[in-house]
């Protein structure tokens, strides 16, 4: 059995965090096996809440099922699909199925994904899922009403370190923080001196805020070749792919531009740890889940 | 004002089906500004079904009058005399106007000619662009006078999204980014304090339909619904 995410990260000084995505239909095996897989390489398992606006088996679903296999999850929760009661409700289901441990997001909106004339919700925004996860863990609902048992959730968030403009997104990062978020993963990061800078005003933030520790995790999408990477740089918000890194997976022979984005990924975590720029990385290799035990043993910290 | 756009012909004439006694009712006020359903785009309208009608070797009388607005009983009294000559009215205002035309004249089809699409202001000319959802409870003096609720596709209260891009916003590259927008507005204003206090959820009461609104003044006569 794996140990609690909340005391991971409070001792352990280099967390490893790593997302996984719920199969679409109920064919199990693949999301079972990279449960099997990472369960005892990371620290906590992601699981996506209808990623990218997709519909899939939900979070909870495969947060229960990676509790069954003895993996700590991480619950991903979005504003988009659920209004306040819903959000409740699955907070409250969540905890009495055995899981600790809530990523509160806006989520994508709807538009983006494969039901596009679906009514967006968005009740709530982060913060205030955060608050809400707060109130949940005082035994309160959103409402002010008593709950027959509280939660005790550990609460994180995200944040964008290359959102432009950085400002109203660190003022919204310290909000988070307010609101109770104890750790953050962030959007995908390549470009490690612009990483830095961003930890440094991050720090400022974390300091005036005067909360407890809260634990920030450097996100890592694995880039899988040149195209995906200028794909990621031209349509997705916040990720910014440096052009050396590109032109690195360009020169890959035929056929060995994955290795080449594992190698990069290995060499930008082990960068990350040995300078400790921050708390630890969330690994995010989207559909190639059974390559993160690669990407850990390049970073030689598998 | 409230902008609403003409749909397609063809959805137009599939509506009018075999009716052969048309009258189209525009309305003078919103949609009049918006280039919708004022006089001339009524003019346009009646002239378009006509040829069509023509070329379509069917017999159909179309007639037109455009009311100063339709979402007044008032004006729509201006009908009474000779509404019965018709076998349905084609009304180019917004949704509100059609229903009440609708309402007035119970026994008479009433066909929208119009999409209702927003409260807006005009951008330049022949553009227009949604300001506000009429959500019932004005927050704009702690966003800078920019609308979050309206402008932010996810009506986020507390600050920009992931999805912000270079002051774009990901739902439409070509929108800015409403709190980007508000953030520079605040900045400007020197009151980004403003956006450090947490804003609670929202209380969608007010929105709760159909909303209805009684003037003080006339509350203690208020005519039972």
């Amino acid at each position: 059995m794996v140990r609690a995410f909340r005391d991971v990260l409070q001792e352990k000084d280099f967390v490893i965090t790593a997302e996984i995505g719920p199969p679409k239909g109920t064919d199990l095996s693949r999301l079972v096996h990279h449960i099997e897989l990472l369960r005892d390489r990371v620290d906590g398992l992601n699981v996506t809440d209808n990623q990218s606006s997709v519909m899939r088996v939900s979070s909870l679903a495969a947060c229960r099922l990676i509790v069954e296999h003895g993996g700590e999850p991480i619950l991903q929760l979005t504003c988009r699909d659920r209004n306040r009661l819903a959000l409740q409700s699955e907070l409250l289901s969540a905890w009495v199925l055995g899981v600790r441990n809530v990523l509160c997001l806006t989520g994508d909106y709807v538009t983006v994904g494969d039901h596009p004339e679906a009514k967006p919700v968005f009740d709530l925004d982060s913060v205030q899922l955060l608050q809400t996860v707060q109130c949940l863990n005082q035994g309160r609902d959103l409402a002010g009403n008593s709950l027959e048992g509280a939660t005790d959730f550990l609460p994180g968030a995200v944040v964008t370190p290359e959102a432009d403009p950085l400002e109203p997104q660190l003022i919204k990062f310290a909000k988070k923080i307010r609101a109770g978020a104890r750790f953050f993963q962030t959007q995908a990061i390549y470009d490690l001196d612009r990483f830095r800078q961003f930890m440094d005003r991050a720090r400022q933030w974390l300091a005036q805020a005067q909360t407890g520790p809260v634990k920030i995790l450097a996100g890592m999408v694995l880039l899988t070749s040149a195209k995906m990477a200028r794909y990621m740089n031209e349509h997705v918000p916040g990720v910014m792919v440096p052009e050396a890194l590109i032109q690195e997976l360009a020169r890959a022979e035929k056929g060995k531009a994955l290795q080449v984005g594992i190698e990069i990924a290995g060499r930008l975590i082990r960068q990350i740890y040995q300078e400790r720029l921050c708390d630890g990385v969330h690994i995010m290799a989207i559909g190639r889940e059974e390559r993160v035990p690669d990407i850990l043993a390049a970073a030689g910290i598998g | 004002m409230i902008v609403a756009e003409r749909k397609p012909l063809e959805e137009i004439e599939a509506m009018l089906g075999e009716a052969e006694r048309v009258l189209v009712v525009g309305c003078g006020t919103c949609v009049a500004v918006c280039m919708a359903g004022g006089e001339k785009e009524v003019e346009l309208l009646s002239g378009e079904l006509r040829m069509r009608s023509k070329l379509a070797g069917r017999r159909r009388r179309i007639d037109q009058v455009t009311l100063t607005r339709q979402c007044d009983r008032e004006y729509l009294e201006l009908l009474a005399a000779y509404v019965g000559e018709y076998d349905v009215l084609l009304s180019t205002a917004c949704g509100a106007g059609v229903q009440l035309l609708a309402e007035r004249f119970e026994g008479r089809p009433v066909l929208p000619a119009l999409n209702t699409r927003f409260i807006g202001v005009a951008e330049g000319p022949g553009q227009w662009s949604q300001r506000c959802l009429a959500c019932g409870q004005c927050l704009l003096h702690l966003t800078g006078g920019i609308c979050p609720v309206t402008i932010c596709p996810k009506n986020l209260l507390n600050g920009p999204c992931g999805g912000t891009n270079h002051g774009k916003c990901e739902v439409n590259p070509e929108n800015d980014c409403a709190w980007t927008l508000i953030y520079r507005r605040l900045e400007k204003l020197g009151r980004l304090d403003l956006l450090e206090a947490i804003q609670p959820p929202k209380d969608y009461r007010p929105m709760t339909k159909p909303a209805r609104v009684v003037h003080p003044a006339f509350q203690a006569q208020s005519p039972p619904k």
